[in-house]
């Protein structure tokens, strides 16, 4: 209304006299600045509590700050060193101090970590050499350290000191693929034998579209059913979806293991019909199937529910016109109804994708060894081995998937337009 | 979608089938919700019916294992627990997410898609690095294995959903019923608790109970955050689950669909209210 | 609905201060162990005997499932809110080469024997290093459902990796640690020369192959409760567990169970207490009484682990419930047909072969 006066000869004023466009546009930034002043106390908290933890895990991934802290002068001395043959004694010198003094710190143990997971052994190398330079005072120091431990007459192992000097690596990463670098700082393959993470990558990526794919094949004709049934049948249709929806997670996946376990309700079921002989129980959980199974009931209502709501929209109209048009009723829903419904598919497609992808404890409970994803060997690094790097790594390989897929779920749907029950 | 008169044999049958079909996937989504219930009450500490239960002989059940559960210091304490930081992580994610979907309901708000973007990332980001990344920071600033750390984590967990159900009550909402609050010289605490909030009021409480649900069920976060102290239900669930499982188990997970029971019909009730506040014929 | 704004100040006040109830009281200790009828034979043997004479001081027991995230996490952070945990020795080694974990003058800081032997002679040869102090002395052994086989009962490691004489399911520890070693023996090698073979290529590819043998067969397992369950139920025919809750399965439960102790590997368990921690005295108090002999020899009242003490071993009685005598069901015991793990070799290369064994498990 305002901009419609704005381009006439004459200025419109208001009351006082300021001219109307300066006017609104206070007034407009004024408004601007109430509804920011409401968004920021969640704005802030979720800033702290959640993305800044997030942002500060993440860094963790190109973390190798260990290495200059503990052996400054061991980095320094290399620095200049062209990676020939052994570097010079001077080098040898500041490792022995940088050793005794991270003894003394008790910091060198960190270092000798950081290097195992580069080289299987270093840790022995680093903590029995700082052991025994310990009690040597007085050089030549690359005789010292070579006679404590002889792995120092190797250029290979100051080669991996120095390609480690810089505060930052993208070894975590580089292993995260199943890469790695060699002596010579060139990225290789790992050995087949500790080729993991790829395969799970590429796992929990199948698994989750299958699971998608098992939800759409069940959602899609229970959605259309309610859709098109009277009101007061769909209603009561709905509820069995929504408690499902609502019952906890733990429970829904306490129920699965009481199902399919081989003593469980369904093996009991299907040895009393006859089909398998009592000794012969299928194992249907701690596997895939197991996975599978759970993940596709516990995800299914968040197929339904879009799917349910673009249905709802179309017109019953539409079918009858092309039916009495002389399409058959087969003609008539993949022509004018499925296309349609699309952007329900899409919606409830992306969304159980990447809750999907995201699973952690329906795997970690039925999934055995062979049902697991990414999220459990994430959970794995984190608690159990404390390769906080390499959990990072994943955990950011995992996230920018998920960041990806919401932009796509935005640019379709709308977050605006999310519905919830 | 009733049978049309002049529909063939093919047609009933594909017409009947479907509905089978249909039937079969109801069945899916609800069987193992339900069978839980009467294994819950086995008299005996197996997973499956027994020939007594088959024949409904009164002594093939039992209470023993809610016995079991109310007898157990741990999952009581465990259930304290969830109540307390259920309650107020959904307090304070309600009252946080409801300003923050009033200020983006706004026409006039900058920087809309980034903002929500940002608010709702909690309910986007895999819970697992969401764990790692809190374990991490809230250790650093000492609120690791408190019951406010957890609190704080399942607030920002919860927040998400109120700002998504607010944001969805406000997309009927009639921006100019402010104005001729304010015309009429109302204040503008005044507006919002005598204008805005009755009419967002459905959207709030089930925003609410999205939030708390969130919580009550939350696992991974808590098994990064807790320790004895902090145990949840849903933590004493899953390391249940993954060491012996007992039928108490059964009695807890029995007990927590009753909860969701009744936690469904209220969302239920709220949206059909709030439909019919804001003139939306109920669907 | 003011009253609504007015009930979320005061809950938001009441949230704050809760917090700080449960944060701020005396002298408590956070005592961090395993759980289950482990922590249950410390509480009996060690905290409340404890407590009884000292009213000042409470001992929090926690719960928690091995490892050293937490540990570590806490001291990054320089806020230490454990004050003891109960580890095994691989933990505190590596927790003690990374800082972790305060170095202990064992002579200084721990009680005598009552004849006046010094810990560091007292304690058993071989336990004691730099931050830890021993507790116990338990062992990983396989166990066999005795109703299985018909006739010749197994005996040895190589029958457990025999499926024709002895078929069936069996349930090993999801980690490659023991399982190599036993895959090793089965194949023949001694087990005082398992880990010369094991530091060479070839002899990890051997061990694999071994397992690849029964890996069919194999349910994994990764809590402590489950191996002793799943040969309850029947599940399996052989599992690998914890001789202390494989006792409890055969003597309390009555389970239709034998230990083939044959092949077993011990292991050291005991007290490592997190640097930078705020009742380090009072911590190194409890300690001091928790370690010595009569209390470690009261331990084995509860559960069937070995005290690491020499003075203690002759002071192991009955089970305080069942009444049996405890001293056959020592692992120290049949300590000549097992074998002691090393920590220092796993240590180095436990990274490399979690991840290969995981592979592994993949194929």
């Amino acid at each position: 209304m305002a901009e419609a006066t704005l381009d006439q000869g004459d200025l419109m004023r208001t009351a006082d006299g300021t001219p109307l466009k300066i006017s609104i546009a206070r007034a407009m930034r004024r408004n601007k600045l109430k509804a920011l002043a409401l968004i920021a106390p969640l704005f802030v908290f979720i800033l702290f509590s959640f993305l800044i933890p997030i942002i500060d895990m993440s860094l963790r991934s190109v973390d190798n700050s260990v290495i200059p802290d503990v052996l400054p002068n061991t980095v320094a001395a290399l620095a200049d060193w062209d990676g020939e043959g052994l570097p010079p004694e001077e080098a040898f010198a500041a490792l022995a101090a940088d050793m005794k003094a991270g003894r003394e710190s008790r910091d060198i143990g960190k270092v000798a970590t950081r290097l195992n997971y580069e080289l299987s052994g270093m840790r022995g190398t680093v903590m029995g050499t700082a052991r025994r330079i310990a009690s040597v005072d007085e050089g030549p120091y690359q005789e010292a350290l070579i006679k404590a431990n002889k792995d120092w007459s190797d250029p290979a192992t100051w080669k991996l000191l120095k390609r480690l000097s810089s505060p930052y690596t993208m070894g975590y990463y580089l292993n995260a693929v199943d890469m790695r670098f060699d002596v010579d700082g060139n990225i290789e393959a790992q050995p087949d034998f500790r080729q993991i993470y790829v395969d799970l990558f590429l796992r929990t990526f199948w698994m989750s579209i299958l699971i998608t794919g098992l939800t759409i094949l069940l959602g899609y004709p229970i959605a259309h059913l309610m859709a098109t049934l009277p009101l007061r049948y769909s209603n009561l249709l709905m509820i069995l979806v929504l408690l499902p929806f609502w019952t906890s997670l733990l429970v829904r996946t306490t129920a699965w293991i009481v199902m399919l376990q081989s003593e469980g309700v369904l093996n009991d079921l299907l040895v009393w019909v006859g089909v398998f002989s009592d000794d012969a129980r299928p194992q249907l959980v701690y596997n895939k199937i197991g996975t599978i199974v759970a993940m596709t009931h516990i995800l299914l209502p968040f197929m339904v529910l879009p799917l349910y709501s673009v249905m709802k929209t179309i017109p019953p109209s539409y079918m009858r016109a092309a039916r009495s048009l002389g399409a058959n009723q087969f003609t008539a829903f993949v022509r004018i109804y499925m296309p349609q419904t699309l952007s329900g598919i899409g919606a409830g497609s992306i969304l159980v994708f990447i809750l999907a992808i995201g699973y952690y404890i329906t795997p970690a409970l039925v999934g055995g060894t062979s049902g697991t994803l990414i999220s459990n060997q994430i959970a794995y690094h984190m608690q159990q081995s404390l390769n906080w790097g390499l959990a990072a790594a994943l955990g950011v390989i995992l996230l920018a998937t998920v960041i990806a897929l919401y932009f796509l779920y935005n640019r379709i749907v709308g977050v605006d337009k999310m519905k919830l029950g | 979608m009733a049978l049309p008169s002049y529909a063939g044999p093919g047609e009933i049958a594909w017409y009947y089938g479907y509905r089978f079909v249909c039937g079969l996937i109801f069945l899916f989504l609800i069987i193992p919700i339900l069978v839980i219930i009467p294994l819950s009450f086995n008299s005996v500490p197996f997973f499956t019916f027994t020939p007594e239960m088959l024949s409904f002989d009164p002594a093939g059940y039992s209470l023993r294992w809610y016995k079991d559960f109310v007898n157990n210091p741990q999952w009581i304490h465990s259930l304290q627990n969830s109540f307390i930081i259920a309650i107020f992580s959904t307090i304070l994610s309600t009252v946080l997410g409801t300003l923050a979907a009033l200020g983006l309901s706004k026409p006039y708000t900058p920087y809309k898609a980034a903002i929500m973007g940002a608010l709702i990332s909690p309910m986007i980001v895999p819970l697992i690095i969401s764990a790692t990344g809190m374990f991490f920071f809230y250790t650093n600033v000492g609120l690791a294995q408190t019951h406010l750390g957890i609190i704080l984590a399942h607030t920002a967990l919860g927040t998400p959903f109120v700002v998504i159900t607010v944001t969805a009550t406000l997309v009927g909402f009639d921006q100019s019923l402010i104005r001729a609050a304010q015309n009429l010289g109302a204040a503008p605490p005044t507006v919002f608790f005598k204008v805005i909030m009755p009419l967002i009021l459905p959207g709030v409480i089930s925003g609410g109970l999205f939030a708390f649900i969130t919580s009550f069920d939350e696992v991974v976060v808590v098994l990064f955050l807790a320790d004895f102290d902090q145990r949840t239900i849903p933590l004493q669930m899953f390391s249940g689950l993954r060491e012996q499982i007992s039928p108490t188990i059964l009695a807890v997970a029995t007990i927590l669909v009753t909860i969701s029971i009744l936690l469904l019909t209220s969302v239920e009730l709220l949206r059909r209210r709030s439909e019919r506040l804001r003139g939306m014929t109920p669907q | 609905m003011k009253n609504t704004l007015r009930y979320t100040t005061v809950g938001l006040a009441g949230a704050v201060t809760m917090a700080f109830a449960f944060s701020a009281q005396a002298v408590e200790l956070g005592v961090v162990s395993w759980g289950g009828a482990y922590t249950a034979s410390q509480l009996k043997a060690y905290h409340q005997p404890y407590m009884k004479a000292n009213s000042d001081v409470t001992l929090n027991s926690i719960d928690y499932s091995g490892g050293l995230a937490e540990v570590r996490a806490q001291s990054e952070a320089g806020n230490v809110t454990w004050d003891l945990v109960d580890v095994v020795v691989s933990d505190a080694i590596r927790g003690c080469d990374e800082g972790l974990f305060m170095e202990i003058d064992h002579d200084e800081m721990l009680a005598k024997a009552p004849d006046g032997t010094p810990p560091s002679k007292d304690f058993l040869e071989g336990t004691l290093s730099d931050c830890f102090i021993p507790q116990i002395i338990y062992s990983t052994a396989f166990a066999y459902r005795t109703d299985a086989f018909k006739g010749e009962q197994p005996k040895t490691m190589a029958d457990v990796f025999n499926l024709e004489k002895f078929p069936g399911k069996r349930t090993l520890q999801r980690a490659p640690i023991n399982n190599l070693e036993w895959a090793l023996i089965a194949d023949g090698v001694p087990a005082k020369d398992v880990y010369e073979v094991l530091d060479t290529p070839e002899g990890v590819d051997r061990a694999f192959a071994k397992l690849d043998t029964i890996k069919d067969e194999v349910i994994w397992w990764t809590e402590g409760a489950v191996p002793a369950q799943l040969l309850a139920d029947g599940e399996v025919v052989f599992g690998t567990g914890y001789n202390g809750r494989l006792f409890s399965a055969i003597e309390e439960e009555k389970q239709p169970l034998a230990i083939i102790w044959d092949g077993q590997v011990l292991d050291i368990d005991g007290w490592a207490i997190p640097s930078g921690g705020k009742h380090k005295d009072e911590v190194l108090e409890f300690v001091k009484f928790a370690t010595d002999t009569q209390r470690l020899a009261d331990q084995a009242k509860y559960i069937s682990y070995g005290p690491a003490r020499n003075s203690s071993l002759p002071l192991v009685g009955k089970h305080a419930e069942l009444g049996i005598d405890m001293a056959p069901h020592m692992p120290t015991k049949y300590a000549d047909q097992g074998f002691l793990t090393d920590f220092q070799w796993w240590a180095d290369n436990r990274d490399e072969l979690n991840e290969r064994f995981e592979a592994w498990l993949q194929q």
